[in-house]
């Protein structure tokens, strides 16, 4: 069980908000002191630059750097820390499997497969290498619950999408509109029956931060997320790949760092991970990263998504039994196939004004397409309203987001 | 100073101007993806004046009001006059405070307008 109170007591930020609803962790999570003061060490005390000095500092500042490589492939259960690159977010790293892996493999007549509930981070940079490269770019679909479209059981659908010419299936765990928690071992598993070369990647930035992920076992060959959405500083992404494939792409970014030898006429580079991560990196960001993945793995992965599922349970249900078919809450009816993100429409009103009235009440929600036009247009809506749950929220900010529509309907109406 | 003025409201609630014009001199639509907000303007001219303009289409609370209140202080004023507007007076006009993300809901009729002139 998860004790809010003492969890709440470590984030700073609501000694300096008072009454603040903080309902937008899939944008960003807040951050807890103790990621805060570690970033502070190391501007305090051994602000160095990594994997240049000989001097102790510069030493202590690698090895803090380096072992949280250590700590993030343990927490996802890689086979080792080289497989793990840092990037700056989730996005970089989706364009550098674009880059560097696409760029490589993927040759004109070849698929690739995707979804239309991507962020555009999963989309756009797979839909711009098809037109270059005169691949042909698939998309799943959804069906009326948002679910994603084909039934595992009934893989007649998924071979019509999945075909030997497929070179590339890219998704996300969980989708960041509709809170859909994708079944990614069996559809990778299923993909791969029907094409064993085919190469999974999965956006997996609004899943590590609420589940436990074990990349062995799901099966994929690349997944990305961001530490910023889960307790981390901002300017910290994370890609982790299968070594074999990582030592046969091309590097993303040339100059410091990156490289073994450079002559006149030629250039050799460094062996993975550090051929991916070319200049001064984000240090202290890097450093405190690992703080906040032993804050999660003390309240213990299982726990947050339990706590999760039962506020966003509790949250639909206060939310239907107040506005009854005034508010519209997209994605999955049932509780066990969604994470804890709501979107929703309310009666006619415009996301913007919903979102700024609740805003003047101290409640943070986002309104907008949340970068996933393809999946707005599918649902055939402009925008959308988000609330978003994490570790630090509880009942009582659900009760504010009711009150606070309430509000919403009384200036509107 | 709250955004949700009484003023505002009755804007939103009872746009001025809202509809279309049959055969209209000119039309232009102008939309804000990240919102889904879309206009369409619809005007008149008579020598250099505007003698009719109407709009139409989907918007927040904050992008009607400032098509239904410019619209009214569109008429009869002349392109010239018109093509000055800029931000600033769409803000005088409504006569709120506007964070950097609803200052574009504000002027996106502004830019319709401007696409007549």
């Amino acid at each position: 069980m998860i004790n809010l109170k003492d969890i709440k007591n470590q984030f700073p930020i609501f000694k300096h908000q008072p009454g603040l609803v903080y309902l937008d962790s899939t944008a960003t999570s807040l951050k807890p002191k103790i990621v805060i003061d570690k970033i502070n060490e190391y501007y305090s005390e051994y602000s160095a630059n990594v994997f240049r000095g000989i001097y102790p500092m510069s030493e202590k500042a690698t090895a803090e750097f380096e072992e949280t490589r250590g700590v993030v492939s343990k927490f996802i259960n890689a086979n080792n820390s080289r497989e793990i690159i840092f990037t700056r977010n989730a996005t970089e790293s989706l364009n550098l499997l674009a880059y560097s892996l696409g760029r490589k493999i993927i040759n004109p007549g070849d698929e690739i497969v995707t979804t239309i509930m991507e962020h555009h981070s999963n989309f756009v940079p797979w839909q711009v290498l098809a037109e270059e490269v005169g691949a042909t770019f698939k998309i799943i679909d959804i069906d009326e619950d948002g679910n994603l479209e084909f039934k595992i059981q009934n893989s007649e659908l998924l071979k019509q999408i999945i075909t030997k010419k497929t070179k590339i299936l890219t998704l996300t765990y969980v989708s960041n509109v509709l809170g859909t928690i994708n079944p990614i071992k069996e559809i990778i598993s299923t993909a791969k029956s029907i094409n064993p070369n085919i190469i999974a990647i999965i956006d997996a930035a609004q899943a590590v931060p609420h589940l436990k992920i074990d990349v062995q076992e799901l099966g994929a060959d690349f997944i990305v997320f961001s530490s910023h959405k889960m307790l981390g500083p901002t300017g910290v992404g994370v890609l982790w790949g299968k070594e074999k494939i990582l030592k046969d792409m091309y590097p993303f970014m040339y100059g410091g760092d990156m490289i073994d030898e450079v002559y006149v006429d030629r250039t050799t580079f460094k062996d993975v991970p550090h051929k991916f991560e070319a200049g001064t990196p984000a240090i202290g960001e890097v450093i405190a990263f690992k703080e906040s993945i032993k804050f999660l793995e003390k309240i213990g992965m299982n726990n947050i998504l339990e706590h999760e599922k039962k506020l966003t349970d509790f949250a639909i249900n206060r939310l239907i039994d107040t506005f009854g078919q005034s508010i519209k809450i997209y994605g999955p009816k049932k509780i066990e196939d969604r994470g804890g993100i709501i979107s929703f429409s309310f009666d006619k009103f415009h996301p913007h004004d919903i979102a700024q009235i609740l805003a003047d009440q101290g409640i943070c929600v986002r309104a907008g397409h949340h970068c996933a036009m393809p999946l707005h247009t599918r649902l055939k809506v402009q925008a959308t309203v988000r609330a978003s749950f994490y570790i630090y929220n509880d009942e009582k900010d659900v009760e504010k987001l009711v009150e606070g529509l309430k509000k919403v309907k009384n200036i509107l109406k | 100073m709250n955004i949700y003025q009484d003023i505002i409201l009755d804007h939103y609630h009872h746009p001025h101007n809202q509809g279309r014009l049959i055969k209209p001199d000119k039309s232009g639509k102008v939309s804000n993806p990240l919102c889904g907000d879309k206009i369409e303007m619809m005007i008149d001219f008579e020598k250099n004046k505007v003698k009719e303009v109407k709009f139409h289409g989907e918007g927040c609370v904050i992008s009607t009001a400032s098509a239904s209140m410019l619209t009214d202080f569109a008429k009869s004023k002349s392109k010239e006059e018109l093509k000055k507007l800029n931000s600033k007076f769409i803000i005088k006009m409504l006569g709120i405070d506007l964070g950097m993300t609803r200052i574009k809901c504000a002027v996106l009729p502004l830019e319709a307008l401007h696409k007549l002139l």
